[in-house]
Protein backbone atom coordinates (compact mmCIF):
# COMPACT_ATOMS: atom_id res chain seq x y z
CA UNK A 1 0.00 0.00 0.00
CA UNK A 2 2.59 2.31 1.00
CA UNK A 3 4.13 1.65 -2.30
CA UNK A 4 0.98 3.09 -4.39
CA UNK A 5 1.15 6.32 -1.58
CA UNK A 6 5.61 6.80 -3.01
CA UNK A 7 3.79 6.64 -6.38
CA UNK A 8 0.78 8.66 -5.77
CA UNK A 9 3.13 11.74 -4.71
CA UNK A 10 5.95 10.94 -7.62
CA UNK A 11 2.96 11.66 -10.14
CA UNK A 12 1.47 14.94 -8.13
CA UNK A 13 5.24 16.66 -7.36
CA UNK A 14 6.95 15.62 -10.52
CA UNK A 15 5.74 12.55 -12.80
CA UNK A 16 2.17 13.79 -13.68
CA UNK A 17 2.86 17.55 -12.26
CA UNK A 18 -0.58 19.31 -13.21
CA UNK A 19 1.47 22.07 -14.83
CA UNK A 20 4.76 20.80 -16.28
CA UNK A 21 3.59 17.22 -17.25
CA UNK A 22 -0.74 17.63 -18.03
CA UNK A 23 -0.24 21.76 -19.05
CA UNK A 24 -3.46 22.14 -17.23
CA UNK A 25 -4.62 25.04 -15.15
CA UNK A 26 -2.96 27.41 -17.29
CA UNK A 27 -5.45 30.45 -16.70
CA UNK A 28 -4.47 30.69 -13.01
CA UNK A 29 -0.62 30.04 -13.83
CA UNK A 30 -0.39 32.66 -16.24
CA UNK A 31 -2.75 34.98 -14.58
CA UNK A 32 -0.84 34.83 -10.88
CA UNK A 33 2.85 34.10 -11.32
CA UNK A 34 4.26 37.78 -11.60
CA UNK A 35 5.89 37.16 -8.31
CA UNK A 36 6.67 33.80 -6.13
CA UNK A 37 4.37 34.78 -2.99
CA UNK A 38 1.34 35.42 -5.32
CA UNK A 39 2.39 32.29 -7.00
CA UNK A 40 2.92 30.61 -3.43
CA UNK A 41 -0.54 31.63 -2.11
CA UNK A 42 -2.85 30.54 -5.08
CA UNK A 43 -1.07 27.37 -4.90
CA UNK A 44 -1.93 26.69 -1.03
CA UNK A 45 -5.83 27.68 -2.15
CA UNK A 46 -6.17 25.44 -4.92
CA UNK A 47 -4.41 22.86 -2.85
CA UNK A 48 -6.97 22.90 -0.14
CA UNK A 49 -9.72 23.07 -2.89
CA UNK A 50 -8.02 20.12 -4.69
CA UNK A 51 -7.76 18.06 -1.07
CA UNK A 52 -11.55 18.92 0.03
CA UNK A 53 -12.98 18.10 -3.86
CA UNK A 54 -11.07 14.64 -4.10
CA UNK A 55 -12.58 13.88 -1.23
CA UNK A 56 -15.80 15.10 -1.06
CA UNK A 57 -16.07 13.01 -4.95
CA UNK A 58 -14.76 9.95 -3.52
CA UNK A 59 -17.32 10.52 -0.47
CA UNK A 60 -20.14 10.23 -3.00
CA UNK A 61 -18.50 8.39 -5.81
CA UNK A 62 -20.79 5.33 -5.14
CA UNK A 63 -24.59 7.48 -4.83
CA UNK A 64 -23.26 9.58 -7.96
CA UNK A 65 -25.02 8.27 -11.36
CA UNK A 66 -22.80 8.61 -14.17
CA UNK A 67 -25.18 11.25 -16.03
CA UNK A 68 -24.60 13.17 -13.50
CA UNK A 69 -21.97 13.15 -12.36
CA UNK A 70 -19.93 16.33 -14.34
CA UNK A 71 -22.57 18.89 -12.93
CA UNK A 72 -22.36 17.11 -9.19
CA UNK A 73 -18.57 17.84 -9.35
CA UNK A 74 -18.99 20.96 -10.91
CA UNK A 75 -21.40 22.41 -8.19
CA UNK A 76 -19.06 20.95 -5.54
CA UNK A 77 -16.29 22.43 -6.30
CA UNK A 78 -17.79 25.52 -7.02
CA UNK A 79 -19.58 25.61 -3.63
CA UNK A 80 -15.54 24.86 -1.69
CA UNK A 81 -13.99 27.32 -3.80
CA UNK A 82 -16.56 30.09 -2.85
CA UNK A 83 -16.01 29.01 0.95
CA UNK A 84 -12.12 29.24 0.67
CA UNK A 85 -13.39 32.67 -1.00
CA UNK A 86 -15.27 34.16 1.52
CA UNK A 87 -13.30 32.38 4.52
CA UNK A 88 -9.84 34.41 3.27
CA UNK A 89 -11.98 37.43 2.66
CA UNK A 90 -13.30 37.12 6.72
CA UNK A 91 -10.26 35.95 8.06
CA UNK A 92 -7.04 36.89 5.97
CA UNK A 93 -8.17 40.09 4.50
CA UNK A 94 -4.97 41.54 3.65
CA UNK A 95 -4.01 38.20 1.99
CA UNK A 96 -7.76 38.76 0.09
CA UNK A 97 -6.70 41.77 -1.48
CA UNK A 98 -3.76 40.42 -3.09
CA UNK A 99 -5.53 37.23 -4.31
CA UNK A 100 -8.69 38.01 -4.24
CA UNK A 101 -9.29 38.62 -7.61
CA UNK A 102 -7.53 34.74 -8.71
CA UNK A 103 -9.58 33.01 -6.15
CA UNK A 104 -12.52 32.41 -8.11
CA UNK A 105 -10.22 31.28 -11.05
CA UNK A 106 -9.60 28.25 -9.25
CA UNK A 107 -13.20 27.40 -10.45
CA UNK A 108 -11.73 27.50 -13.94
CA UNK A 109 -8.68 25.46 -13.21
CA UNK A 110 -9.80 22.07 -14.90
CA UNK A 111 -7.08 20.06 -13.24
CA UNK A 112 -9.50 20.24 -10.41
CA UNK A 113 -12.27 18.74 -11.87
CA UNK A 114 -9.78 16.91 -14.04
CA UNK A 115 -8.21 14.91 -10.91
CA UNK A 116 -12.24 14.34 -9.79
CA UNK A 117 -13.09 12.43 -13.15
CA UNK A 118 -9.38 10.81 -13.61
CA UNK A 119 -8.73 9.60 -10.23
CA UNK A 120 -10.77 10.65 -6.78
CA UNK A 121 -14.15 8.95 -7.91
CA UNK A 122 -12.24 5.49 -8.63
CA UNK A 123 -10.96 5.53 -5.50
CA UNK A 124 -11.10 5.36 -1.61
CA UNK A 125 -11.20 8.69 0.30
CA UNK A 126 -7.47 8.64 1.83
CA UNK A 127 -5.67 7.95 -1.66
CA UNK A 128 -8.04 10.38 -3.11
CA UNK A 129 -7.38 13.02 -0.46
CA UNK A 130 -3.38 12.23 -0.61
CA UNK A 131 -3.77 12.61 -4.17
CA UNK A 132 -5.37 15.97 -4.32
CA UNK A 133 -2.41 17.16 -1.56
CA UNK A 134 0.08 15.64 -4.13
CA UNK A 135 -0.88 17.30 -6.99
CA UNK A 136 -1.80 20.33 -5.28
CA UNK A 137 1.74 20.73 -3.82
CA UNK A 138 2.94 20.22 -6.89
CA UNK A 139 0.97 22.86 -8.34
CA UNK A 140 2.08 25.24 -5.89
CA UNK A 141 5.47 24.18 -6.10
CA UNK A 142 5.82 24.75 -10.11
CA UNK A 143 3.31 28.15 -10.03
CA UNK A 144 6.26 29.81 -7.09
CA UNK A 145 9.03 28.49 -9.10
CA UNK A 146 7.86 30.11 -12.18
CA UNK A 147 6.37 33.20 -10.20
CA UNK A 148 10.02 33.31 -8.56
CA UNK A 149 11.65 33.21 -12.32
CA UNK A 150 9.40 36.07 -13.45
CA UNK A 151 9.79 38.31 -9.92
CA UNK A 152 13.71 37.62 -10.32
CA UNK A 153 14.14 38.64 -13.86
CA UNK A 154 11.67 41.02 -13.87
CA UNK A 155 12.30 43.27 -10.80
CA UNK A 156 14.77 41.82 -9.04
CA UNK A 157 13.19 40.65 -5.53
CA UNK A 158 12.30 37.51 -4.73
CA UNK A 159 9.51 36.85 -2.12
CA UNK A 160 8.33 40.10 -2.34
CA UNK A 161 5.10 40.50 0.22
CA UNK A 162 5.49 37.53 1.86
CA UNK A 163 4.28 38.68 5.16
CA UNK A 164 1.04 39.80 3.75
CA UNK A 165 0.82 35.99 2.70
CA UNK A 166 2.09 33.98 5.67
CA UNK A 167 2.59 36.45 8.43
CA UNK A 168 4.87 39.24 9.58
CA UNK A 169 7.59 36.15 10.55
CA UNK A 170 8.08 34.88 6.91
CA UNK A 171 9.05 38.61 6.11
CA UNK A 172 12.69 37.16 6.37
CA UNK A 173 12.23 35.32 3.06
CA UNK A 174 11.75 38.96 1.11
CA UNK A 175 14.88 39.01 -0.01
CA UNK A 176 15.97 41.74 -3.14
CA UNK A 177 18.49 40.16 -5.08
CA UNK A 178 19.80 42.65 -7.21
CA UNK A 179 19.60 46.03 -5.35
CA UNK A 180 18.88 49.37 -7.67
CA UNK A 181 17.33 47.01 -10.27
CA UNK A 182 15.59 48.82 -13.20
CA UNK A 183 13.48 45.30 -13.68
CA UNK A 184 12.37 44.26 -16.75
CA UNK A 185 9.12 44.63 -17.84
CA UNK A 186 8.15 41.75 -20.04
CA UNK A 187 8.82 39.18 -17.70
CA UNK A 188 5.94 40.35 -14.95
CA UNK A 189 3.64 40.81 -18.39
CA UNK A 190 1.89 37.99 -19.51
CA UNK A 191 4.38 37.18 -21.98
CA UNK A 192 6.79 36.86 -19.38
CA UNK A 193 4.62 33.67 -17.98
CA UNK A 194 4.44 31.78 -21.29
CA UNK A 195 8.22 32.31 -21.81
CA UNK A 196 9.02 30.68 -18.43
CA UNK A 197 6.77 28.40 -18.77
CA UNK A 198 8.03 27.33 -22.52
CA UNK A 199 11.65 27.24 -21.15
CA UNK A 200 10.70 25.54 -17.65
CA UNK A 201 8.61 22.49 -19.91
CA UNK A 202 11.51 22.36 -22.22
CA UNK A 203 14.09 21.90 -19.13
CA UNK A 204 12.05 19.11 -17.68
CA UNK A 205 12.10 17.08 -20.93
CA UNK A 206 15.61 17.39 -21.01
CA UNK A 207 15.86 15.82 -16.99
CA UNK A 208 13.82 13.51 -17.71
CA UNK A 209 15.37 12.32 -20.67
CA UNK A 210 18.71 12.26 -18.94
CA UNK A 211 17.22 10.20 -15.94
CA UNK A 212 16.01 7.57 -18.27
CA UNK A 213 19.25 7.26 -20.03
CA UNK A 214 20.92 7.04 -16.78
CA UNK A 215 18.15 4.27 -15.82
CA UNK A 216 18.87 2.73 -18.96
CA UNK A 217 22.51 2.56 -18.75
CA UNK A 218 22.22 1.42 -15.07
CA UNK A 219 20.00 -1.53 -16.00
CA UNK A 220 22.26 -2.76 -18.86
CA UNK A 221 25.22 -1.96 -17.73
CA UNK A 222 25.87 -5.16 -15.32
CA UNK A 223 24.39 -7.03 -18.27
CA UNK A 224 27.74 -7.39 -19.97
CA UNK A 225 29.48 -8.58 -16.99
CA UNK A 226 26.88 -11.12 -15.91
CA UNK A 227 27.33 -12.42 -19.94
CA UNK B 1 -35.27 -1.24 -1.27
CA UNK B 2 -31.36 -1.14 -1.72
CA UNK B 3 -28.76 1.61 -3.34
CA UNK B 4 -28.85 -1.12 -6.71
CA UNK B 5 -32.70 -0.66 -7.25
CA UNK B 6 -32.37 3.05 -6.02
CA UNK B 7 -29.90 4.02 -8.81
CA UNK B 8 -32.28 2.27 -11.50
CA UNK B 9 -34.71 4.33 -10.85
CA UNK B 10 -35.87 7.10 -13.77
CA UNK B 11 -36.05 10.11 -10.79
CA UNK B 12 -32.92 8.96 -9.22
CA UNK B 13 -29.60 11.11 -10.75
CA UNK B 14 -31.92 13.96 -11.12
CA UNK B 15 -32.67 13.50 -7.20
CA UNK B 16 -29.16 13.07 -6.60
CA UNK B 17 -28.18 16.36 -8.44
CA UNK B 18 -30.97 18.43 -6.61
CA UNK B 19 -30.15 16.98 -3.25
CA UNK B 20 -26.28 18.24 -3.45
CA UNK B 21 -27.29 21.15 -4.73
CA UNK B 22 -29.65 21.46 -1.65
CA UNK B 23 -26.76 20.79 0.73
CA UNK B 24 -24.10 23.14 -1.40
CA UNK B 25 -26.58 25.95 -0.96
CA UNK B 26 -26.92 25.04 2.97
CA UNK B 27 -23.07 25.21 3.38
CA UNK B 28 -22.67 28.44 1.21
CA UNK B 29 -25.74 30.30 3.54
CA UNK B 30 -24.11 28.97 6.38
CA UNK B 31 -20.60 30.12 5.50
CA UNK B 32 -22.27 33.74 4.02
CA UNK B 33 -23.96 34.02 7.65
CA UNK B 34 -21.28 33.37 9.17
CA UNK B 35 -18.35 35.92 7.64
CA UNK B 36 -21.02 38.31 7.10
CA UNK B 37 -19.96 40.70 10.17
CA UNK B 38 -16.04 39.94 9.58
CA UNK B 39 -16.24 41.10 5.78
CA UNK B 40 -18.08 43.97 6.25
CA UNK B 41 -15.44 44.96 9.29
CA UNK B 42 -12.78 44.26 7.16
CA UNK B 43 -14.04 46.48 4.26
CA UNK B 44 -14.98 49.50 6.82
CA UNK B 45 -11.30 49.57 7.82
CA UNK B 46 -10.22 49.33 4.41
CA UNK B 47 -11.86 52.47 4.01
CA UNK B 48 -11.58 53.74 6.50
CA UNK B 49 -7.51 53.65 6.13
CA UNK B 50 -8.21 55.12 2.36
CA UNK B 51 -9.98 57.78 4.22
CA UNK B 52 -7.39 58.59 6.59
CA UNK B 53 -4.62 58.83 4.30
CA UNK B 54 -6.39 61.74 2.13
CA UNK B 55 -7.59 63.32 4.75
CA UNK B 56 -4.78 64.02 7.63
CA UNK B 57 -5.34 65.49 11.06
CA UNK B 58 -8.14 64.21 13.48
CA UNK B 59 -12.35 64.81 13.41
CA UNK B 60 -14.36 64.03 16.07
CA UNK B 61 -17.37 62.25 14.01
CA UNK B 62 -17.35 58.41 12.16
CA UNK B 63 -16.52 59.63 8.91
CA UNK B 64 -18.68 56.44 7.25
CA UNK B 65 -21.48 57.06 9.35
CA UNK B 66 -21.70 60.83 8.00
CA UNK B 67 -22.32 60.96 4.34
CA UNK B 68 -24.38 62.90 1.67
CA UNK B 69 -25.27 61.06 -1.85
CA UNK B 70 -25.18 63.16 -4.37
CA UNK B 71 -25.72 63.03 -8.69
CA UNK B 72 -22.40 63.46 -9.61
CA UNK B 73 -20.27 63.73 -13.19
CA UNK B 74 -20.68 59.69 -13.13
CA UNK B 75 -23.52 58.36 -11.30
CA UNK B 76 -24.13 58.96 -7.81
CA UNK B 77 -21.28 60.00 -5.42
CA UNK B 78 -20.96 59.54 -1.55
CA UNK B 79 -19.12 62.19 -0.07
CA UNK B 80 -18.21 61.21 3.06
CA UNK B 81 -18.08 64.55 5.69
CA UNK B 82 -15.33 65.39 8.23
CA UNK B 83 -16.23 67.56 11.09
CA UNK B 84 -14.81 69.87 13.71
CA UNK B 85 -16.60 71.38 16.33
CA UNK B 86 -19.73 70.61 14.85
CA UNK B 87 -18.94 72.22 11.55
CA UNK B 88 -17.74 70.01 8.19
CA UNK B 89 -14.32 71.08 7.76
CA UNK B 90 -13.28 68.66 4.92
CA UNK B 91 -15.08 66.00 2.35
CA UNK B 92 -14.13 63.04 0.54
CA UNK B 93 -15.10 61.32 -1.87
CA UNK B 94 -14.75 58.65 -4.89
CA UNK B 95 -13.53 60.08 -8.79
CA UNK B 96 -12.81 58.01 -11.75
CA UNK B 97 -11.32 58.42 -15.17
CA UNK B 98 -10.81 55.60 -17.94
CA UNK B 99 -6.92 54.75 -17.93
CA UNK B 100 -4.86 52.75 -20.52
CA UNK B 101 -6.70 49.08 -18.80
CA UNK B 102 -10.04 50.15 -17.57
CA UNK B 103 -11.13 52.56 -15.27
CA UNK B 104 -8.65 54.49 -12.06
CA UNK B 105 -10.57 55.02 -8.95
CA UNK B 106 -9.00 57.89 -6.63
CA UNK B 107 -10.39 58.93 -3.67
CA UNK B 108 -9.78 62.43 -3.07
CA UNK B 109 -9.82 64.82 0.41
CA UNK B 110 -10.90 68.65 -0.24
CA UNK B 111 -11.29 71.10 2.71
CA UNK B 112 -13.72 73.75 2.81
CA UNK B 113 -11.83 76.38 0.71
CA UNK B 114 -11.78 73.58 -2.04
CA UNK B 115 -7.95 72.93 -1.68
CA UNK B 116 -7.03 69.68 -1.78
CA UNK B 117 -5.87 67.82 1.38
CA UNK B 118 -4.90 64.32 -0.59
CA UNK B 119 -5.36 61.88 -3.71
CA UNK B 120 -5.00 58.46 -3.44
CA UNK B 121 -5.73 55.93 -6.56
CA UNK B 122 -7.68 53.13 -5.03
CA UNK B 123 -8.23 50.90 -7.83
CA UNK B 124 -6.52 51.10 -11.04
CA UNK B 125 -5.03 47.87 -13.59
CA UNK B 126 -2.23 49.99 -15.67
CA UNK B 127 0.70 48.45 -16.83
CA UNK B 128 3.22 47.60 -13.64
CA UNK B 129 6.36 49.42 -13.82
CA UNK B 130 4.65 52.49 -15.94
CA UNK B 131 1.27 53.47 -14.96
CA UNK B 132 1.48 52.14 -11.14
CA UNK B 133 4.02 55.28 -10.64
CA UNK B 134 0.44 56.53 -9.53
CA UNK B 135 0.99 54.41 -6.00
CA UNK B 136 2.37 55.77 -3.41
CA UNK B 137 4.73 53.34 -2.80
CA UNK B 138 6.42 53.04 -6.41
CA UNK B 139 6.46 57.45 -6.52
CA UNK B 140 5.69 60.65 -5.26
CA UNK B 141 3.86 62.14 -8.36
CA UNK B 142 0.56 61.61 -5.92
CA UNK B 143 1.35 64.04 -3.48
CA UNK B 144 2.01 66.47 -6.08
CA UNK B 145 -2.00 67.25 -5.68
CA UNK B 146 -1.64 68.47 -1.85
CA UNK B 147 -2.45 71.51 -1.43
CA UNK B 148 -3.48 72.55 -4.88
CA UNK B 149 -6.93 74.36 -5.91
CA UNK B 150 -8.81 75.56 -8.66
CA UNK B 151 -8.46 78.98 -7.40
CA UNK B 152 -5.01 78.74 -7.28
CA UNK B 153 -4.05 76.32 -10.35
CA UNK B 154 -7.00 77.84 -13.21
CA UNK B 155 -9.08 75.03 -15.18
CA UNK B 156 -6.51 75.38 -18.20
CA UNK B 157 -3.57 74.57 -15.96
CA UNK B 158 -5.33 71.91 -14.00
CA UNK B 159 -3.74 68.60 -16.99
CA UNK B 160 -0.70 66.82 -17.16
CA UNK B 161 2.59 69.16 -18.78
CA UNK B 162 2.13 67.48 -21.84
CA UNK B 163 -1.27 69.04 -21.86
CA UNK B 164 0.36 72.35 -21.21
CA UNK B 165 -0.58 72.06 -17.77
CA UNK B 166 1.53 71.94 -14.22
CA UNK B 167 1.41 68.43 -13.93
CA UNK B 168 4.00 65.78 -14.06
CA UNK B 169 3.83 62.88 -16.50
CA UNK B 170 6.02 59.97 -16.59
CA UNK B 171 8.09 58.60 -18.89
CA UNK B 172 6.44 56.25 -21.06
CA UNK B 173 3.28 56.56 -19.31
CA UNK B 174 0.87 59.71 -20.35
CA UNK B 175 -2.30 58.11 -20.38
CA UNK B 176 -2.63 56.72 -16.68
CA UNK B 177 -1.11 60.69 -14.56
CA UNK B 178 -3.82 62.34 -17.26
CA UNK B 179 -7.04 60.31 -16.15
CA UNK B 180 -6.56 60.77 -12.78
CA UNK B 181 -5.51 64.59 -12.85
CA UNK B 182 -8.82 64.99 -15.02
CA UNK B 183 -10.78 63.03 -12.69
CA UNK B 184 -9.44 64.97 -9.63
CA UNK B 185 -10.04 68.66 -11.98
CA UNK B 186 -13.54 66.86 -11.94
CA UNK B 187 -14.04 66.20 -8.28
CA UNK B 188 -13.16 69.86 -7.64
CA UNK B 189 -15.38 71.11 -10.60
CA UNK B 190 -17.84 68.89 -8.71
CA UNK B 191 -17.28 69.80 -5.20
CA UNK B 192 -17.22 73.81 -6.83
CA UNK B 193 -20.90 73.09 -7.73
CA UNK B 194 -22.27 71.43 -5.16
CA UNK B 195 -20.15 73.24 -2.30
CA UNK B 196 -23.05 74.52 0.14
CA UNK B 197 -24.84 71.69 0.14
CA UNK B 198 -22.07 69.86 0.71
CA UNK B 199 -20.84 71.76 3.90
CA UNK B 200 -24.21 72.57 4.81
CA UNK B 201 -24.39 71.87 8.46
CA UNK B 202 -27.45 69.74 9.00
CA UNK B 203 -27.64 68.66 5.66
CA UNK B 204 -31.33 67.56 3.86
CA UNK B 205 -30.86 66.51 0.42
CA UNK B 206 -32.99 66.44 -1.62
CA UNK B 207 -35.68 65.32 0.64
CA UNK B 208 -33.74 62.63 1.88
CA UNK B 209 -32.28 63.20 5.84
CA UNK B 210 -28.75 62.65 5.66
CA UNK B 211 -27.27 60.49 8.59
CA UNK B 212 -26.16 63.73 10.16
CA UNK B 213 -28.70 64.32 12.69
CA UNK B 214 -26.27 63.93 15.75
CA UNK B 215 -24.25 66.36 14.50
CA UNK B 216 -25.43 70.16 15.48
Amino acid sequence: MSNDYTRIAKDGLWNNNIVFAQILGMCPTMAVTGSATNGLGMGLATTAVLVASNTLVSMVRNVVTPDVRIPVYIVLIATLVTLVDVGINAWAHDLYKVLGLYIALIVANCAVLGRAEAYAQKVGMLPAAVDGLMMGLGFTFALTTIGGIREVIGGGTLFANAHLLLGPSFSFLETTLIPGYKGYLLFILPPGGFLVLGFLLAGKRILDKRMAHRCVALTSAPAPVAG
Amino acid sequence: MNLEQLRGMFAYPGAVLGGIGLLTSGALALADRATLTDIKMAQDRDMKLSLTQVLPGHYENDLLKDTVTLPGPDGEVTVYRACQKGHVVAVVFKVQARGYAGPVVSMMGVDRDGKMLGVRVIKHSETPGLGDKVEPAKSHWIHSFEGKSLGETSAEKFAVKKDGGVFDQFAGATITPRAVVKSVKGGLLFFARERVRLLADNAVIAGKPSATKEIP
